[in-house]
């Protein structure tokens, strides 16, 4: 099939240059602009090249501690990864060895993808307040100390987390399906048959196989966790996380320094998935080159 | 050791793979289970190494009933269809799983994994990854990593089937070597009759659930016991007559003047030049065929036998049969 290209062949081409630009090109735009002259604005034309607005960004920005924020947001973000790989991990062996009731356990977790976020977020916002409220009455009826300066039961690592993984969750159990469905059984019943306990044929076997799609999991609930602003509004409580941040930024700064912010934090997430990425493949290659090289061990 | 199934069952629901066979398989034994896709031979070989649970019956290994006793408390090793090598571990890591599972350290285990992939000629290879070998490397290093726990009885899935003509050929030979050299008992599942004759002390034809016959390779081929294994096993003509359904092997057909007595005309529909003998297909009135594209009767005939009488499709000729040749069936 040598034929010379369609017209079908260009046609599609463009759609896909299209579409190419139409993902990128707001990244671009940001990252040209973040090194905006110092005498620039907020959009085109550029006024001049320098990094002005990132050395103001390591300066800080007004009165909000952006730093604090990306602390936050990466800690968050590196719970709410281990979570997912762990349970999404063991809920995939779970449905592939199947229980009952099954189907409705995963349409439940799957219908937490379709319920607009925001509605997500008012819930569990909501749901903390009755919290609170039962804690507070708790503490005027038995009169514990402990208990008397009560603020809220919300934070970081209570709502939000559990905000974020009723977003990671359901994608981390979907890649696992898919990935089981993948799965030959045979390599388990080989660890068995060679005497393998079920927590050994785990260990020796399924994880080691499976490594690689852990860590796409892995990646995926960070990145996820890391950009999300929708679940988390309603239900972050005090302390803010970067997008939250970074959308109230977004009304009160009026210069390129939240572009460079931009910027950066794009780099953070790229520099994470990169060198996860690079990792995995020179692990690969090295074990290939080591196996190749006839080594007799 | 020896091996023997009392009424083992497998049912799934209301269907039923294995129903309630018997047999034994003496000690040293090269049993094949023999049979066409979805006969429940690979169910019973899985049955007996202790990956699917018996619904009824009992498989006896040695001295004692293994119930449902793991696998690895059977004596049972398994070879496994797709050979299931772990591929994030090189060869010998792969050998030396057992080991590493019960605790024998580094230096031990690696020793034992190599004296056991020299054993299979796999020894300069020990550091590859199974993804870099071959079939049959990969064959190997899976029959080395089975041998490593000390089994009894070798259980053996389709283990030739992936690998090419040739290949196949010499890994057979191969086996039966190992299985001889160690004085294991070996059962080895497979749909290839060429295989089965090839190899086996015990072979067993199955059928739907159900074993036909369970005898060595030259009974089996002599006097098949039903028109089942008579067809599955091959070489064979399945003739209804008034009496009953007899065997005749596709050699000793009788064709022209040697018909003999039970002569009958017939059509030549196809001929195949096999190189030492062709074959000949041939249709009679009141011959039903055995599948649809295939004809009534089949005769072998020497080259030369053929040379000096050669025939060609649409030609008419009588066919007979020595008595002498015809193998009452069962059923």
């Amino acid at each position: 099939m040598d034929r010379p290209r369609g017209r079908a062949f260009y046609l599609l081409a463009c759609v896909f240059a299209l579409y190419v630009l139409f993902l990128y090109g707001p990244t671009l735009t940001i990252l040209a602009l973040s090194f905006q002259g110092p005498s620039g604005g907020l959009t085109f034309p550029m006024n001049g090249v320098s990094t002005h607005w990132f050395a103001k960004l390591w300066e800080g920005v007004g009165v909000v501690d952006i730093w604090a924020a990306l602390r936050r947001s990466l800690a968050l973000g590196l719970v709410v990864m281990a979570l997912t790989v762990t349970i999404a991990f063991y809920a995939g062996l779970a449905f592939r060895k199947g229980f009952r009731g099954a189907g409705l356990v995963f349409a439940l977790a799957v219908s937490s993808l379709i319920v607009p976020s925001i509605v997500v977020s008012l819930g569990i916002g909501l749901e903390f307040r009755l919290l609170d409220d039962g804690v507070k009455a708790l503490a005027t009826a038995t009169g514990w100390g402990f208990l008397q300066d009560h603020g809220t039961l919300m934070g970081l690592y209570s709502s939000a987390l559990g905000a974020h993984l009723t977003w990671t969750l359901p994608f981390g159990l979907l890649i696992m399906f898919a990935v089981f469905n993948r799965f030959d059984p045979a390599y388990e019943e080989a660890a068995r048959d060679l005497g393998a306990t079920g927590a050994q044929t785990l260990r020796h076997v399924v994880v080691p196989i499976l490594a690689p799609a852990l860590v796409g999991v892995a990646l995926f609930g960070f990145t996820l966790s890391f950009d999300e602003l929708a679940r988390t509004s309603q239900a972050i409580g005090g302390r803010n996380t970067l997008p939250l941040e970074l959308q109230g930024l977004t009304t009160t700064v009026t210069t390129p320094e939240i572009y460079a912010l931009g910027t950066t934090t794009t780099a953070f997430s790229a520099l994470a998935i990169g060198t996860a990425l690079g990792l995995t493949l020179w692990l690969q290659k090295r074990r290939a080159r080591r196996a190749l090289a006839g080594l007799r061990p | 050791m020896n091996v023997e199934l009392i009424g083992l069952t497998k049912r799934y629901g209301t269907a039923i793979a294995v129903d309630a066979i018997d047999l034994k398989v003496p000690s040293g034994a090269y049993c094949c289970l023999l049979g066409p896709s979805g006969c429940g031979k690979t169910t019973t070989l899985r049955m007996i190494g202790g990956h699917e649970r018996a619904s009824a019956g009992e498989v006896v290994i040695g001295p004692k009933a293994v119930g449902d006793a793991a696998p690895s408390e059977r004596g049972t090793a398994m070879m496994f269809q797709s050979y299931a090598l772990f591929p994030h571990l090189d060869a010998r890591d792969n050998v030396a799983f057992s080991l590493k599972m019960r605790g024998v350290g580094k230096a031990e285990r690696r020793a034992e994994a190599m004296a056991m992939l020299d054993l299979v000629q796999m020894g300069h290879l020990a550091g590859r990854l199974p993804a870099q070998l071959s079939g049959g490397q990969q064959q190997r290093v899976a029959l080395a990593r089975a041998l490593l726990t000390g089994p009894k009885v070798l259980l053996l899935d389709e283990p030739l089937s992936a690998l090419d003509p040739f290949l196949r050929v010499r890994m057979r030979v191969e086996l039966k070597r190992i299985q001889t050299e160690l004085g294991l008992t070996f059962i080895h599942v497979t749909h290839s009759q060429e295989e089965a004759m090839a190899l086996s002390d015990l072979v067993v034809v199955m059928n739907a659930g159900r074993i036909e016959q369970a005898s060595d390779p030259r009974t089996v081929f002599e006097r098949p016991a039903t028109a089942f294994v008579a067809r599955f096993i091959g070489g064979h003509n399945v003739i209804r007559l008034p009496g009953g359904m007899i065997a005749v092997r596709a050699d000793r057909m009788r064709l022209g003047a040697e018909a003999g007595h039970a002569a009958m005309p017939a059509r030549v529909v196809a001929v195949e030049y096999q190189g030492t003998s062709v074959h000949v297909g041939l249709d009679a009135d009141g011959l039903e065929r055995p599948s649809e594209g295939s004809a009534a009767l089949t005769a072998v005939l020497s080259d030369v036998d053929f040379a000096a009488r050669p025939l060609r499709p649409g030609d008419t000729v009588t066919v007979g049969w020595d008595m002498a040749a015809a193998h009452r069936l069962d059923a």
